[in-house]
């Protein structure tokens, strides 16, 4: 099994690009477009969006926990790796946090492509044996009375955390409320913090 | 498999991709399924059988591309050596590169764009029932986490029906089941002194038995 060279994953990485480019296989500029898909236009902002759209209408929360598709949909947000869509609300008392140990499996729709950490082998086999750990080292220590549950996403149904509106934020509009809300609060490895306070 | 150490801080500017190349090997993954005739699943199957040190090594991104090749090398669209080949040269090797095989995609057509399908038999399952996933151990493609393996749990959720990976994954039909989020106590998957916490997974019909 061994080979007696390992060449490096950049250069078969242009490698394979030029094969299939040179037989029409691939069309570069098609290439491109998915990657500024994915670097440019989909990315957590659409899941900060919901959230504050949730914590502001309460009309839409109900929709958004009872059918997280359709109500992700209404936003315009909708594609690849995000046919289903559910969403897990976040309490002082329960707190939800998501994980695909077979592939890093993630609802690209609303947060756009996965971090590194959601990608590594050690929170893919870790956080779902010892989650209170993995959370401690992301900083999120997490009383006692609450109570964790992690949601193992390994079919194709999605996963959105709803995190906490946190405290102090009464006065603030929809857009502002969007810009507190971070990617790792809708995995579940963080609290979306209060204006102006230090994690 | 365990004993990774703790998990690496996130950076709080990560870029979405941290490299030029990683840009090209997402996107040829993403296209190596439509040239390769095959499927998200086959994809998938087709990272799963990435060599395990390649794996660990490469990154996200690297085993993408890996599988990218796998799908392309079962297809016969490329040859086993091709990207070898081509990336010595491109290097400035001298390497004789093999000849392009005639492609054999396999014989596959989905009934439906993506992976829900509707499924006119009632759920084995319902909410509240006990259940216990199969101790199954597929030479292919699968779904089912080693460690739910024999463990007992609970049904919390029927989700809409979806096409079989282990099936789909090789070209051995849809099989559309019914999906159910099982819920798991900390203790059933990891012994009485693992932290105390309930963990769900979503589980396809036929991994699943009811509780005796």
């Amino acid at each position: 099994m061994s080979t007696p060279e390992q060449l490096p994953i950049s250069l078969r990485t242009a490698a394979l690009e030029s094969i299939l480019v040179e037989r029409n296989l691939v069309d570069p500029k098609v290439m491109d477009s998915y990657i500024k898909m994915y670097e440019s236009d989909i990315g957590p902002l659409n899941g900060a969006k919901v959230v504050a759209r949730a914590w502001v209408d309460a009309e839409y929360r109900r929709r958004l926990l009872a059918d997280g598709t359709a109500a992700v949909a209404e936003l315009g947000f909708k594609g690849p790796q995000t046919e289903h869509i559910s969403v897990l609300e976040n309490t002082p008392t329960v707190h939800h946090v998501v994980v695909c140990t077979l592939c890093s499996c993630y609802p690209w729709a609303v947060l756009g492509l996965p971090p590194s950490w959601y990608k590594d082998p050690a929170y893919r086999s870790r956080v779902v044996r010892e989650p209170r750990a993995v959370l401690h080292e992301f900083g999120l220590d997490l009383g006692d009375d609450v109570e964790i549950r992690v949601a193992d996403s390994v079919s194709e149904c999605r996963y959105l955390v709803l995190p906490q509106r946190p405290p102090g934020t009464d006065g603030l509009t929809e857009e502002q409320l969007t810009t507190l809300v971070t990617r790792d609060a809708m995995v579940g490895t963080a609290r979306v913090a209060a204006p102006g306070s230090v994690i | 498999m365990q004993g990774f150490g703790p998990v690496a801080a996130p950076p709080t500017d990560e870029p979405v991709f941290a490299e030029e190349w990683q840009r090209r090997a997402f996107a040829l993954a993403l296209l190596s399924m439509r040239v390769s005739g095959t499927n998200l699943d086959a994809f998938r199957h087709a990272v799963d059988r990435v060599r395990p040190l390649d794996y660990l090594a490469d990154g996200y991104y690297g085993r993408w591309l890996r599988g990218a090749e796998n799908l392309l090398v079962d297809s016969a669209i490329i040859a086993p050596r091709a990207v070898d080949a081509r990336a010595r040269n491109l290097r400035g090797g001298q390497v004789d590169e093999p000849a392009t095989p005639a492609p054999h995609r396999p014989d596959y057509r989905p009934s439906a764009p993506g992976s829900l399908r509707s499924l006119d038999t009632a759920p084995r399952f319902a909410p509240g029932d006990a259940v216990r996933a199969r101790d199954l151990h597929p030479t292919g493609h699968t779904r089912l986490p080693r460690y739910t393996r024999g463990r007992a749990g609970t049904v919390r959720r029927v989700l809409p029906a979806a096409v079989f990976p282990d099936t789909h994954a090789h070209f051995r039909g849809e099989n559309t089941q019914h999906v159910y989020t099982v819920e798991f106590h900390s203790h059933e998957l990891w012994g009485a002194d693992a932290e105390d916490f309930l963990l769900s997974v979503d589980l396809y019909d036929e991994y699943l038995e009811p509780l005796a």
